[in-house]
């Protein structure tokens, strides 16, 4: 009987790591992503199943623990689903985040509760303690990137000696975390509590730095690090499912926040250590262009439209905060109507979230053929008539060209200066996320037109129709 | 050293998965569109999801009468199938978007 059961969770566990591999791949295709998902979920659930129904090494099924196992499946169930199909669709990036932390919790809580149970087995104790505190660090950063991002903090947070205080507590990682392996054989207990906290603390001061363009890097990064530690707990459980799970999201986790670095011209190794939180100083000095600004009004710009026949979006992190996804739709709509020609131009990491600005123009039922990726928006704004940049501020500041003292020099950015008019919606003369002056808005070619972005757009669909 | 050398002897099945797993990972998702990095990198994370079975597999071994580690596992499950549940619905309700106009990728 037993041979079965073991023989049939194996089986269990083969299928569930072919639906992982599966429906990743159709995820990365738009026609079959929502299948994928389905199919991937579906694996889920079988290797739930089989693990409830079949793991037998050591294990015992009282009443008890299976109501301690049900109701911690009923709890967060209930809460993931709710949470996940009530929150607005701007705020994915953070909840994307906060999903992760609870992985990374769990992994932590694991590898804690796996400690000094491995016998003497010091290889054994060291693969626990990598998936503990990965996970730990997992957890802690992604709590603080969802605070960030859902604006309960605001600012990148530095201090002096930050370098120096970040280093030691890294140190005291790996200290603490040999420390608790040596110790654990036989019993566990304190150092590992130690390592675990040491790792927490680590995480949030891996985050709490980092702002600017960087954000979605981070979150990417850390999703690849939960992958990471559900890989090392998988080892440390023999258990294939998790394995391959595991790392199947560490590589591919790693692999898209390569591509995200790539596409801000910045080394991962970059990111990791805040060199952007180093370079903070630079900003405000660069924080001293001479020019004037020039005002535009809501029915000039929709004149100005109405005639143009190419008229090129870039949308960022404001179209978010202003919830006006649907408006620029329908502008974009009013100007077709009109026989414009009308584009979105998404740069990589605009919004705080890879993909952020097409899942919310897809949302509001943008054609996906009108958004165009960098490299194929980029030599049509020499043909475009108006360039209208909605709350993006850092993607397009020529500053990553011009300026070599700048944080975000060497960051390919949209071409908006070669369109023969830029309109610029903005909430004030506030500097972007980053906290850098914009001379795109000194560009002689270039309007100011300030407002909240939602009341601005409806503004200019009205005005359109009246013309 | 020995230990190191008696583990990963036992354990030379997960390497290899623990390889070539990684080549799979970079190659499954060579490719995509940018319109999909968001519900991919979503998705991903709702897989890693798996490690609900790790937090099932503690509650299940624990010995009788261990109130605090029954504890710890039980807020393990909770925030393992948090990562699941929320993983996939949300990612899901994301791709819902993607469905009307069923067109190529920029």
């Amino acid at each position: 009987m037993t041979h079965i059961a073991g023989f049939g969770l194996d089986i269990c566990y083969v299928v569930s790591s072919v639906t992982f591999i599966a429906g990743l791949r159709m995820m990365s295709s738009p026609k079959t992503a929502r299948n994928g998902n389905l199919v991937a979920a579906a694996g889920m659930f079988l290797a739930l199943a089989a693990t409830l129904l079949l793991y037998d090494d050591h294990a015992s099924r009282e009443t008890m623990k299976l109501a301690v196992i049900g109701g911690g499946i009923a709890l967060g169930g209930a809460a993931g689903w709710i949470t996940a199909r009530s929150v607005r669709m701007t705020a994915m990036p953070q909840l994307v985040s906060l999903f992760n932390g609870m992985g990374g919790g769990c992994a932590a809580l694991i590898g804690l509760m796996e400690f000094g149970h491995k016998g003497n087995d010091l290889a054994a104790h060291s693969v626990v303690a990598a998936g503990m505190i990965i996970g730990g660090v997992s957890f802690a950063g992604s709590i603080i990137a969802f605070l960030k991002l859902s604006g309960a903090m605001k600012k990148p947070l530095r201090f002096p000696g930050y370098n120096i205080v970040n280093g030691v507590v890294l140190a005291g990682v790996f200290v603490l975390a040999g420390l608790a392996v040596h110790a654990s054989r036989g019993s566990g207990g304190p150092p590992g509590y130690a390592a675990l906290a040491a790792a927490l603390a680590y995480g949030v001061l891996f985050v709490l730095p980092i702002g600017g363009a960087d954000m979605p890097v981070v979150i990417s990064l850390l999703n690849s690090f939960t992958g990471l530690a559900v890989a090392f707990s998988g080892i440390a459980y023999n258990n294939q499912a998790m394995l391959t799970g595991g790392v199947l999201v560490g590589a591919a986790g790693t692999f898209l926040t390569i591509i995200m670095c790539k596409a801000m011209n910045r080394s991962l190794v970059n990111v990791v250590f805040g060199a952007f939180g180093a370079t903070g100083a630079a900003a405000t000095a660069g924080a001293s262009i001479k020019g004037t600004v020039k005002d535009i009004s809501v029915s000039d710009a929709a004149v100005l439209m109405n005639y143009a026949s190419k008229v090129m979006i870039v949308p960022g992190y404001g179209l978010a905060v202003a919830q006006a996804q649907h408006v620029v739709h329908e502008l974009e709509t009013a100007l077709e109507a009109k026989g414009v020609s009308v584009r979105y131009a998404i740069h990589p990491v605009a919004g705080r979230m890879p993909g952020h600005m097409n899942v919310l123009l897809a949302e509001s039922n943008v054609d996906y053929d009108k958004l165009l990726d960098m490299e194929s928006a980029n030599p049509q704004f020499a043909t475009t008539d108006v360039a209208l940049v909605v709350g993006a501020n850092d993607v397009v500041n020529p500053a990553a060209r011009n300026t070599a003292s700048s944080p975000i020099y060497g960051m390919p950015i949209l071409d908006v200066e070669s369109a023969r008019n830029i309109i610029i919606i903005k909430r004030s003369m506030n500097t972007g996320y980053a906290g850098i002056e914009n001379e795109l808005f000194y560009n002689p070619k270039a309007s100011m037109l300030f407002g909240d972005a939602k009341k601005v757009l409806s503004g200019m669909v009205a005005e359109l129709k009246k013309i | 050293m020995e230990q190191l050398i008696a583990f990963t002897g036992s354990h030379i099945q997960m390497v290899y998965i623990l390889i070539l797993s990684i080549f799979l990972g970079v190659v499954v998702i060579g490719g995509v569109p940018s319109v999909l990095h968001t519900p991919l990198m979503s998705g991903a994370n709702a897989i890693h999801g798996v490690v609900i079975v790790g937090a099932i597999i503690v509650v299940l071994k624990t010995g009788p009468g261990d109130y605090a580690a029954l504890c710890a596992g039980f807020l393990a499950v909770v925030l393992g199938t948090l990562n699941v549940v929320g993983g996939f619905a949300v990612t899901d309700r994301m791709l819902e978007m993607f469905k009307p106009k069923k067109r190529r990728a920029p």
